[in-house]
This record gives structure tokens, sequence and C-alpha cells, in this order.
């Protein structure tokens, strides 16, 4: 069975009501994506499998949400986009154009004005030496060279007022230690926007800041969607952030996608007993504290010289025999809906589609 | 589990002596913990949550300062404790739990060494005893003993949090006290530490004192919840009023703050604004400029602890005279 049959490479079946996904319309497209990191001392090494056999794509003007427990892949993946860790396996391609033909400076500083990442904690990614204006007038500098010094300001002053960092003008002078948590992230997004991107690469930005404002940067990333046309990928732990923004959600575990669908139809309808794990885990104050799984303890697996079967076979309450033996692909179960797990496979199914049967 | 009183403060007031003068932390706060009580402490950035844990437990260090108020832990003023008094309660009476369990452990360390560091400092056990009670203390919060040889980066966060609270556990005190012991976790590992502690109580019959700044966290776990704003308790209500019907309007603020996994999806708004500058703090009430429900005398009027059905509020909107039946002030 060829890598793109489980992913969204298979898309060219003609499924009706795909949008956004299609290759050629995809932003940004991965194929078959693997990174593994060699790990361990001098007699005990592996290869540790960060990411492995990946497909996904983001569309124009889509926000796409990458969720996932610590380690569990989400962060490589971002970086692999971001181009700062080279794919072992597979392709990224970018408005259709692979990430390995990039070889000059030229192409990678235009790759990376497109594709800006935001990093998880604001109080480490901002110099506390300068002042706001340095990185936003800095990135400028690097990626919009043929703007004259009083463009750039008026462009940082733009993308502050964009990002509610009001008013500009006192924002633009102020040190990172005059800035609460939200504003600082504010301040990153702001320096992403200001050499108008096409995608932003989301790392966890809201996990370092306090509950009472994550919301405020949620619904920002929400408005750069609709007001600047951008497409995001958020990568979070936390599911329910996930669905608050995203159009579509993607659970990694392992360094495999065990799940993606649309938002809501995927909290739902969680298929995977990991999603399921994910959404249990959510402090919910309307709803009475299930203890059904409450006694997980397990980790996510650092995933050295994995054999087949399912990674999450040892914390999963549903695991069967074949769960050890056979490694389960994604493949659709509902509409968009796509699962890698060996019971929801068994389940009948609501949407029938050619897809190969697994184990075969 | 008794229902004595084990933590009574009072008037505590801290100050930092900053170079622009002092800064009130934590500003006449009386709090009252029953034995085995879980109480939450849930407040933002700032809001002095963990400079009150520290004053409570007698660490804070200089330019911080108890300023007034006392501390009164079993029978005994915690305030007025010289150190070497202070060496004999802590971790044997009292524990803490640390936020950053990276930054709290010693990275050079092994676990086992750490463990074995703590009971030599405040027991006269032998090798052999704290061996022993080191590999009990381990299991007791769901780590293998074999990671008393693990140092601490060879943990995953959970499992080192894990370890920091089998730490404070190793004399069975009768106070935890935890500042954001969940905070670098993810959802997962936040869940089932959280479940864990409940656990850990319930069987050995600590109380709890807990601050985070995720109200939603504490919903199933405390009993009451105290709710903190620039340096002020301004909500004490036990947990199902308190996210039932939250008295003051900051609380239901924080409650709004975060997206729900169940229903439809709704735009939420949560608080906007930052909390105040401690050095100038705002006059009448400290949270009038955020509030939804500002009345023309909260400027003005800085509210006391109103009593509203056994729970404590800090808002005018309570007082007799101005609060509810003075709302036309707000048309007027």
């Amino acid at each position: 069975m060829s890598e793109l049959e489980s992913g969204p490479g298979a898309e060219g079946r003609g499924r009706p009501g795909q949008v956004g996904q299609d290759s050629s319309e995809a932003l940004l497209r991965a194929v078959g994506l693997t990174c593994h990191f060699r790990a361990g001392g001098l007699f005990a090494r592996g290869t540790l499998h960060a990411v492995d056999d990946l497909n996904l794509s983001i569309g124009r003007r889509e926000i796409v949400a990458l969720v996932g427990e610590s380690g569990s892949g989400k962060s490589t993946i971002a970086r692999l986009f971001a181009m700062l860790y080279k794919p072992t396996r597979g392709e990224i391609f970018f408005e259709g154009r692979p990430l390995s033909g990039i070889h000059s400076r030229k192409e990678r500083l235009a790759y990376r004005r497109d594709v800006p990442m935001i990093f998880q904690d604001p109080f480490a990614s901002l110099n506390p030496t300068y002042r706001v204006s340095h990185g936003i007038l800095r990135s400028m500098k690097l990626h919009r060279p043929e703007l004259s010094h009083e463009q750039r300001v008026e462009a940082a002053l733009w993308a502050l007022d964009a990002v509610g960092l009001v008013p500009a003008t006192d924002m633009l002078v102020k040190f990172p230690y005059e800035l609460s948590g939200g504003q600082r992230q504010r301040v990153g997004f702001a320096e992403a926007l200001v050499c108008r991107p096409k995608l932003i690469l989301a790392d966890e930005p809201v996990s370092m800041l306090d509950v009472s404002i994550r919301v405020g940067i949620l619904n920002l990333m929400a408005d750069l969607r609709e007001r600047e046309g951008v497409s995001l990928l958020y990568i979070t732990h936390d599911i329910a952030s996930a669905r608050y923004i995203a159009d579509r959600v993607l659970v990694l575990y392992g360094g495999q996608l065990v799940e993606e669908g649309p938002a809501d139809e995927v909290l739902q309808q969680p298929k995977h007993p990991y999603t399921q794990l994910l959404l249990s885990a959510v402090p919910n104050p309307q709803a009475e504290l299930s203890l059904v799984d409450a006694a997980d303890v397990g980790e996510p697996p650092k995933v050295v010289n994995p054999k087949e079967g399912c990674r999450f076979r040892h914390r999963c309450p549903f695991a069967i025999d074949q769960c050890d033996s056979v490694t389960p692909k994604l493949r659709l179960l509902r509409p968009d809906h796509r699962a890698a797990c060996h019971v929801a496979e068994a389940e009948p199914l609501e949407f029938a589609d050619s897809v190969s049967v697994p184990g075969v | 589990m008794g229902d004595g009183l084990l933590l009574d403060v009072r008037g505590l007031t801290v100050q930092y002596e900053t170079e622009s003068g002092p800064l009130v932390a934590v500003e006449q706060v009386d709090l009252q913990l029953r034995e085995g009580e879980f109480l939450g402490i849930v407040g933002e950035s700032g809001c002095g949550k963990s400079t009150l844990l520290f004053a409570i437990a007698r660490l804070l260090v200089p330019p911080a300062r108890i300023s007034s108020g006392s501390v009164v832990f079993r029978g005994r003023d915690m305030v007025e404790l010289a150190e070497k008094e202070l060496r004999q309660v802590r971790w044997r009476d009292f524990s803490v739990v640390m936020q950053s369990a990276m930054n709290a452990l010693n990275p050079v360390m092994t676990v086992g060494a750490q463990l074995k560091d703590v009971c030599e400092q405040h027991s006269t056990m032998s090798r052999r005893e704290i061996a022993l009670r080191s590999a009990q203390v381990l299991r007791l919060v769901s780590v293998d003993p074999r990671h008393l040889d693990s140092y601490p980066h060879q943990l995953s966060g959970g499992m080192r949090q894990r370890a920091m609270i089998a730490m404070a556990l190793l004399f069975t005190p009768q106070l935890v006290i935890m500042d954001e012991p969940t905070t670098a976790l993810d959802v997962v590992a936040q869940r089932s530490l959280m479940v864990q502690i409940r656990e850990l109580q319930k069987r050995l019959g600590f109380a709890v004192l807990f601050v985070t700044h995720d109200m939603s966290l504490l919903r199933h776990f405390a009993d009451r919840v105290a709710v903190m704003y620039a340096g002020q308790v301004v909500e004490v209500s036990s947990t199902a009023q308190v996210f039932g019907h939250p008295l003051h309007p900051y609380s239901r603020g924080l409650l709004a703050a975060f997206p729900s996994v169940t229903g439809p999806r709704v735009h939420l708004v949560g608080l906007p604004g930052a909390p105040p500058d401690l050095l100038r703090p705002p006059r009448g009430c400290r949270f009038h400029p955020r509030c939804p429900e500002v009345m023309r005398s909260c400027p003005n009027v800085e509210p006391p602890l109103y009593e509203v059905g056994g729970d404590l509020v800090r808002c005018l909107l309570y007082d007799e005279r101005g609060g509810r039946a003075g709302t036309s002030e707000r048309s007027s």
C-alpha cells in the first residue's frame, strides 16, 4: 500500500464536499513526512521516530489545529514546516513547490516571509534589551527591503494596531519587561504579520499565558484569518481551544496522525480512543468528573526503534490482539473524518469508501 | 479527617520594598483552612497568590516581608517563629510543592539522593529506613521506585511533578501547599495528577492549599475557592457556589474565559484589560477599570468583604445601601 492512500494525498478520488484539501488548492502539503533523530548513548543507540509518514494539507484561509501531548511530535512538525529541521523522508510542498528544491538564501528568506513561526514562550522569545520596534522593523528589513524606513514604521504601526496593541505609537517604543505575557505574545504575532505572511505556524502560543488572557489570543488568531486572510497551523495540547478556533483538527500520537477531521465532528464523535482520552482530560466545570480512565498514568511513548503495532495500544482500554501486530492506517470512517484504529474500523461504516483494507 | 481549624490567616499583609516605594502584594488577607480541606486560590499572574503562599510557608526573602498579620498553624503563629523553630515544622507538619519541578529539583542529584537529603535534615531515620520510605512515597504517587536512581532530566514532566509530591509526603504532613503544580503539564498529565492528589488527600487526610490561574481545574477537586485580585481576596465561596453562582464580577469573568468542549461554539470575550500595577492600584474597587458591572460609586468607595449567605465577596453590588438596591445609580 502506498503511503499516499492513507492521507490527504488520496484526495483525487473525487470525494464530495471536499474543499481546500485538493492538492492543487492546498497552501501547504506534507507527503509521507518523516523525521527521525539518533538517540541514546554510545552503546544503546537507537532511532527516535519523532514524526512518521505524515500526510497533511493546510488550505488557504484555513485554521488547522494539531493536537497532542508533550512528546507527540507536534513541535517537530512545526520545525519541519519552518525549515529548521530537514525531513528524513517525505516532502513538504508550499504552493505546489517542494521545499527540498529551495537552496538559495533568497528563496529561503522568501519562504520564511510567507511562513513565519510564533513561539511558545513570549518571555523567552523577545530580546529583553531591545524595544518592541526592533524585532518588527528588523524582520521587515530582512523580508521587505524595498520599503523605506518611514514605510516600515508605518507598516509596524499597522501591525501593532492589527494585533490589538494600542496605542501603537506608544507600544513601538516599549521594552518587553513593560508588557504583560499576553501583550508579548501579541508582539510575536505583529512581527509575523508585518511581512504579510500566508501561513502562520503557532507553536503552543497560549500555553504559557494565564487562562484569562488565552481567549484574547485565540480570538486574535481567528481575526487575523478573517481580516488578513492568513492560514494558521495552531499547535496545542488543549483540544478545547483547538475546537474554539480551528476548522479542522488533527490528532497526533507518538509521531503519527491518529485522527483527523472537521473540528466539531472530531470533538463530538471522536473515533480514536486517544482523542477520547484528550477530550476527557479537559477540565469541564459543566460536567461531572469522569473517573472512567482516571487511572491513566500513561505517558506518550518515546518512539525508539518502533515495532509493528498501534503505538497507543499500551494505554488503550479497547486494545485487541490485532493492535499488537498491525499498525493501523488512517481510514475514512465518516465524510472527511479519518482515524487510525482497528477497533473504530470494526464498527459499521457510516460512509463507504474504497480505501484499502489495512493489514493486507 | 476532623473539622478542627488547621490554619488561620488573619490580616496578612506582604510588602515588597522597591525603589519606587513599598509595593503591597498581599493586603489584609483572611483565610481559614480546616483539617483535610482542599482550598483553591485562583487569580491571574501578579495578583499576589504565590506571594501569599510563600508568606504562609514563611519562605519570603527580602525585599518581600510580612508587614502585619498572623498565620496561626496548629495553634502557633508562624510569623513569630524563628528560623530554627521553622525547621522543625517544615516538611514534617507542612510541605510545599513548587511550580516548576525542573527548577525545584536539583539537576545533578538523583531523585533518591534528594529524598535522602530531606530525610537527613528533618529526621533521625537510618539509611535503611530512608531507602524504604523513599521507595514507599514514590509508589504512593505511581512512580516506579527504580527512578530513585534517575536524574530529573530522565523523567517526564508529569513524573518530575509526581516526584516533587512524593518528596512533600515523606513525613505525611497535615498541610501540603501547592503552587501551580500542573502549569507545565499538558492536559492529560494535568488531569491525572489532579486525580492523584485528590486520592492521596482522601487516603492520608492532609489539607491542601492549591494555587492556580486555571479556575476550571478546581471544579472537581476543591472544597472551597478563594479568588484573588490585585493582592486582595475578592471572593471566598464553596466550590459549588463559585461555579454555580459566582458572586464577584471578576469570578464570573474568570469562569467565562475558557472554551468548552461540549455545547455550541460560542464567542468568548475573556477578561479585557490587564491586572493593575500594584505600586499604583486603582482607587476604590481595584477591579472597577475592568468590571462590566461598574457603578458610579466603585471608583470612590473601597468595598469591604460582604457576607452573602455564608460566602464572602468584596463588591459594592452587595452593599445594602448602595448595591443591588442602588443599581439605579448606573442609569441616573
